[in-house]
């Protein structure tokens, strides 16, 4: 907030939110007019343009007016270089709300989305005309239904459930850093995160972990959001950390509010 | 043995602490008004309330007897029968619950009658036992002895020594075979722990798809699982694999040449930036790779002990102690990720022979 | 007499012509069990065992306990093609091939949870109200074992299905066994049949969990039941209860029902959890494998205590001649049970010793009237607790978001600092409830009423109390120091073995010196002479005329 308001008066002010306004618009008959996907891929230039647009106002005070990264006098990090993180890692961050980013903290969490997908579209542009970067994917690379969920639980379990645990609901790091919980992460969101590797977690990068493995890890995670949980209510699917404590309040507290009306006075 | 009949014990005294006994009741300032009679219920005097209670009782009883049948109707009519895609989790979960219900509800109004019952239209009245001495009286305890005695000396035990002591001897003896039979639980430790199937020239390779690296295929900042490429060679049956996954298996990192310091005699063990590292923890043996590509701490979930990856994985936090220990690499001739030899220091927790 | 009676007479007298059993009955069948929730909170655990052979007579059936590698083609199709043991695979199958296998899976599951959780409590309540004292160590001793090996069998009963969470959990066992010096390849060597994992591991835990391990508790529990039996049920002071008589419901039929009853109810609030609520779900956890772990592995919460010490120990270790010595293993792993077991066990001799009571005891205490014990009582508590929450402190981190290290750091301090706090703050507490119930045997109970004297004092009636009230304030017995006795005696010669009576008698000054006395006759006469006493002059309580007033 304190950021937004500290633009009120800006020059530009007046100009950003017609220019929003106009795009939320914009946005909105694209929402409900069938809008075709070729169209938006073949104007790339004037996304790029956009994108030029939108990203002076909302990122350049971190990361520069041409993504080259800013530091504070002391010489820490406002905001790293964008050169060639590529489109991936642009739709990631701000697709999944990451950015623009809030009040600093250990890490940077899932948030409301800032932006439309066009707008993120033609930022993506933008930044990935500075140098080129891994791109984003396209839906047969994402799509779930195409991948192969037990080899993908296998490649999950090797390579990512140490900080995501294995079903998924993330865990805790050194120094109040996280791994977050996956579900309800969209295909795409997950592909970019292995490919470019945001924050603390490490790059798998197509050479390491390839696309079809990829889109194999996204078709086990989409599967076990998707599965009922055939026990019960599913109670976080932690495993005994959350077991333990229903055992205790419900289990021996019904237990014992049994053994209270048991042992009462009789009236 | 003889139980004291609970009638017989009227003029029970507790023994010892007579003197402790005197302190504590002097001056006791209230006696004991006696056992309060216990108020009659509302069923014992409304007939109305009873045959209230008596409906409730019935009505769980039979409640219990139609779940229960419904539990049998529930078996058949929520069949978790898989085709060829499989089970349906999701009939399976409706006839855990179909079950559970049924049963549990059956179970529980059971119980709840039965007390029910009792609380409500059973007689009710307190009644009073007095406690026996749990010691037996002095003559019998001396009885008691004294047969023991007897015994004792008809058998010789004491007298014949030699008989006595060949006895004990012979006794003491016996769990011996129990003890060595159980020898064959498991070959003797040894140095197996130490060893792994890393050797000189050894390809690095993915884990799970067993590809080689070629280390262009890392970027800085990428996280790579890995296995010895003679782990496939292992007999698919049995523990090889199994025991080798517990100590062999690695993780490689790329960081920027400059961004970790090498140790001393390690500077040849890195490609480019590449190092490799036991996935085993140092403290109880979980596998890591927790890793913070902009921290390079590797941590372990289990326990949350940290290393720093860029400082030759000394233990930084947690319980761990001992650094993780590093494989050296190199390339070989078709330019892929090698073991340059197996783990200089000893993989996973430590053991007292890790150092002989 | 009814056809009920008729028909169960014909059977007893048929068992009674050549068994005798008719002399047994007639002095039980309305043997006097009293009446209070806490009483029945052993009966929960033992229930909840039954429940636990029964569900695991039925697992037995399917699970197969071999390690043998094989490619699952069960029903669950997510996990086909992949590589695991016949064990997880048999578990699988119980869970999504065999009608109910889920929920008997559960019932077991949930069944051990409240199983270890209600021996914990009923031991518990068993210290806090004394119930260990003599006659009753035997059986203290036995509920400790038990307890012991009830969490031994939950362990290998977890490690059983062979999924990454038990898994790990193994991995971690067999690394507290490696830190032990000298044996600790061996003992580990032999329990895996070599190297870890091995293949050997399953049937083994097996063999302890459905044999050893449940035999040795059903023996257990046989002897515990017969003494409880024999010693009879304590009882609670007051009214009409004393160390020499026992009051309570006759066993049948009340107790019968009730009991009987409160089995199906325990029976029935697992089924129900097991119905409704998902345990272990390890097929999504997937099969064990060595080199994979999952965030947030935890065991079950009764051995997390021990994986909580794990977590918070400093990274003390150091080589003798190159031999390891892995305090930060072997205190958690390997001391700190028997740190905790050894008092634990020895509990009822140590406040024997201390108190020199060595009288039958079968009138519980109020927790408050025993400061000391209930301090040391909850600072054990609070100790265990810290450690618990220490063992999911990645989940505490998450939850309340705070850095794991910062909990780590936290909790290292706490256990040591803690447990000594929360002894004082109970015993104060312990103490000022004593005062008042003091207070209200001298003084009466307040009414809430203000009243003015002649004078113009405003003073607040107080309510006579009810004879059985005030009796069941005052029915404890008074604690006395244990006095050391003069130094040397008359002739000048110094008292034997006076050294370990003089740290006796600082610890028993340490149990009783400041407990708040209950009021004594001349007290209680003195306090209701002098007009505020009770509300009702004239209506004096009735005041006891001997010492022995039974």
């Amino acid at each position: 907030m304190t950021a937004i308001s500290a633009r009120r008066r800006h020059p530009l002010a007046a100009a950003v939110v017609l220019f929003v306004a106009l795009l939320l618009f914009g946005g909105l008959y694209a929402a409900f007019a069938p809008a075709s996907q070729a169209d938006v891929q073949a104007s790339t230039s004037t996304q790029i343009d956009e994108g030029r647009k939108l990203f002076a106002i909302g990122c350049s005070s971190c990361h520069g007016l041409n993504g080259e990264g800013q530091s504070r006098d002391d010489g820490t990090v406002l905001g790293p270089s964008l050169v060639g993180v590529g489109a991936a890692a642009v739709d990631f961050q701000v697709g999944t709300g990451r950015m623009p980013a809030g009040p600093p903290g250990a890490q940077l969490p899932r948030k409301e989305v800032q932006y439309t997908q066009d707008e993120i579209d033609a930022l993506a542009a933008y930044v990935a005309s500075f140098a080129p970067g891994p791109e984003i994917p396209g839906a047969a690379a994402v799509d779930p239904q195409r991948g192969n969920v037990a080899r993908g639980g296998e490649l999950f379990r090797t390579n990512c459930a140490q900080c995501h645990n294995a079903t998924g609901q993330g865990g805790a790091l050194s120094y109040g850093k996280y791994a977050p919980p996956l579900a309800g992460v969209e295909p795409k969101h997950m592909y970019e995160a292995m490919l470019t590797g945001p924050q603390s977690m490490p790059v798998f990068n197509d050479t390491t972990i390839t696309p079809d493995q990829k889109r194999d890890i996204i078709a086990f995670l989409k599967h076990i959001e998707d599965e009922p949980n055939p026990g019960g209510a599913g109670i976080g699917r932690i495993g005994p950390v959350s077991e333990g404590l229903w055992g205790w309040l419900i289990g021996i507290g019904s237990l014992i509010g049994a053994a209270v009306w048991l042992g009462a006075k009789r009236s | 043995m003889t139980i004291s009949r609970d009638d017989e014990m009227s003029d029970y005294t507790t023994e010892a602490g007579t003197e402790l006994e005197r302190r504590e009741r002097a001056g006791d300032p209230i006696g004991d008004p006696g056992l309060p009679e216990s108020p009659p219920r509302l069923t014992d005097l409304d007939e109305r309330a009873a045959r209230r209670a008596e409906r409730q009782v019935a009505g769980m009883f039979g409640l219990a007897a139609v779940l229960t049948v419904a539990f049998l109707v529930a078996y058949v009519v929520f069949p978790i029968a898989a085709d060829e895609g499989g089970v349906d989790v999701g009939a399976v979960r409706d006839s855990n619950l179909a079950l559970g219900l049924t049963l549990g509800g059956a179970l529980l109004l059971i119980g709840i009658g039965a007390i029910h019952w009792a609380r409500k239209l059973m007689t009710s009245h307190q009644v009073v036992h007095e406690r026996h001495e749990l010691r037996s009286n002095d003559e019998t305890r001396a009885a008691a002895l004294a047969d023991f005695e007897v015994g004792a000396e008809e058998s010789g035990f004491g007298r014949r020594k030699l008989i006595r002591n060949s006895l004990i001897g012979a006794m003491l003896l016996l769990p011996l075979p129990a003890v060595i039979l159980l020898r064959d639980l498991g070959p003797a430790p040894g140095g197996v722990k130490k060893n792994t199937v890393w050797d000189t020239g050894v390809r690095v390779v993915k884990d799970r798809s067993f590809t080689p690296i070629r280390p262009s295929d890392m970027q800085v900042g990428s996280l790579v699982v890995a296995m010895p490429e003679t782990y496939q060679d292992l007999p698919d049956h049995g523990p090889a694999r199994p025991n080798e996954r517990g100590k062999a298996s690695v993780f490689l990192i790329r960081m920027q040449p400059g961004e970790f310091r090498v140790e001393e005699g390690r500077e040849n063990w890195h490609v480019d930036g590449i190092v490799c590292y036991s996935k085993i923890c140092t403290h109880v043996g979980c596998p890591i790779t927790l890793y913070e590509r902009d921290t390079h701490h590797m941590l372990c979930p289990c326990h949350q002990s940290t290393f720093d990856l860029a400082n030759s994985g000394e233990a930084i936090f947690g319980p761990a102690n001992r650094p993780l220990p590093q494989l050296p690499l190199a390339v070989d001739d078709e330019g892929y990720l090698i073991a340059q030899s197996d783990f200089v220091d000893p993989v996973g927790p430590s053991f007292w022979e890790m150092n002989t | 007499m009814s056809a009920v009676v008729n028909g169960a007479g014909k059977l007893v007298s048929w068992v009674d012509d050549r068994v005798t059993t008719n002399n047994w009955l007639k002095r039980n069948i309305r043997k006097a069990f009293p009446d209070h929730w806490s009483f029945l909170l052993g009966e929960i655990a033992l229930y909840s065992f039954i429940v636990i052979l029964l569900s695991g007579v039925f697992l037995t059936l399917w699970f197969k306990p071999s390690m043998a590698h094989i490619m699952y083609d069960g029903a669950y199709a997510p996990l086909r093609d992949v590589g695991m043991s016949e064990a997880f695979a048999s578990t699988l199958e119980l869970s999504f091939e065999v009608r109910g296998g889920l929920l008997m899976r559960q019932i077991h599951h949930w069944g051990a949870i409240i199983f270890v959780a209600a021996m914990s409590v009923h031991m518990l309540r068993i210290f806090f109200t004394g119930a260990f004292r003599k006659p009753r160590e035997i059986n203290w001793v036995i509920g400790v074992l038990m307890l012991v090996l009830g969490i031994t069998n939950g362990f290998t009963g977890y490690s059983l299905p062979d999924d990454l969470v038990s898994g790990t959990g193994m991995r971690i066992i067999e690394g507290g066994m490696l830190a032990i010096p000298i044996v600790g390849t061996y003992l580990s060597s032999f329990i895996f049949g070599g190297e870890f994992p091995g293949d050997d591991a399953i049937s083994r835990l097996y063999v302890l969990h459905i044999l050893l391990v449940p035999g040795l508790i059903l023996a257990l529990v046989t002897i515990h039941l017969i003494l409880i039996w024999y010693q009879k049920h304590t009882h609670w002071g007051g009214a009409g209860k004393s160390n020499q008589n026992v009051v309570g419901y006759p066993l049948f039929p009340i107790y019968t029902a009730k009991a009987g009853g409160f089995f199906f109810v325990v029976f029935g609030v697992i089924v129900l959890m097991s119905a409704t609520i998902q345990i272990l779900p390890i097929w999504l956890f997937g099969p064990y494998d060595p080199s994979v772990v999952s965030a947030g592995t935890q065991p079950d919460w009764y051995v997390g205590f021990l994986d909580g010490a794990l977590r918070i120990m400093p990274s003390w270790e150091f080589y003798i001649a190159g031999f390891p010595i892995s305090l930060n293993v072997l205190v958690p792993s390997v001391l700190l049970p028997g740190i905790i077991l050894t008092p634990l066990i020895l509990y009822p001799w140590i406040e024997q010793w201390v108190t020199g009571d060595k009288r039958e005891h079968h009138v519980l205490d109020r927790p408050r009237n025993q400061p000391v014990r209930t301090g040391v009582g909850v600072a054990f508590i609070t100790f265990y607790m810290l450690l618990w929450i220490s063992g999911g402190n990645d989940f505490v981190a998450t939850i309340f978001d705070v850095p794991v290290m910062w909990i780590t750091r936290f909790m290292q301090a706490a256990v040591i600092l803690l447990p000594p706090l929360m002894f004082w703050v109970t015993k104060r507490i312990c103490l000022g409830l004593q005062r008042r119930d003091r207070d209200r045997v001298l003084h009466g109970a307040e009414s809430g009423v203000i009243v003015v004297s002649p004078e113009g004092e405003f003073a607040e009636a107080h309510a006579p109390l009810a004879d059985a009230t005030a009796y069941q304030l005052t029915a404890h017995q008074r604690q006395v120091p244990f006095d050391l006795g003069p130094e040397t005696d008359e002739y000048g010669i110094p008292a034997p073995r006076r050294r370990s009576a003089g740290v006796r008698s600082r610890l028993s000054k340490f149990y009783f010196g400041d407990v708040i006395p209950k009021p004594t006759r001349d007290e209680l006469e003195m306090a209701q002479h002098d007009g505020h006493g009770a509300g009702e002059p004239g209506k004096e309580r009735e005041i006891a005329t001997g010492p022995h007033a039974e």
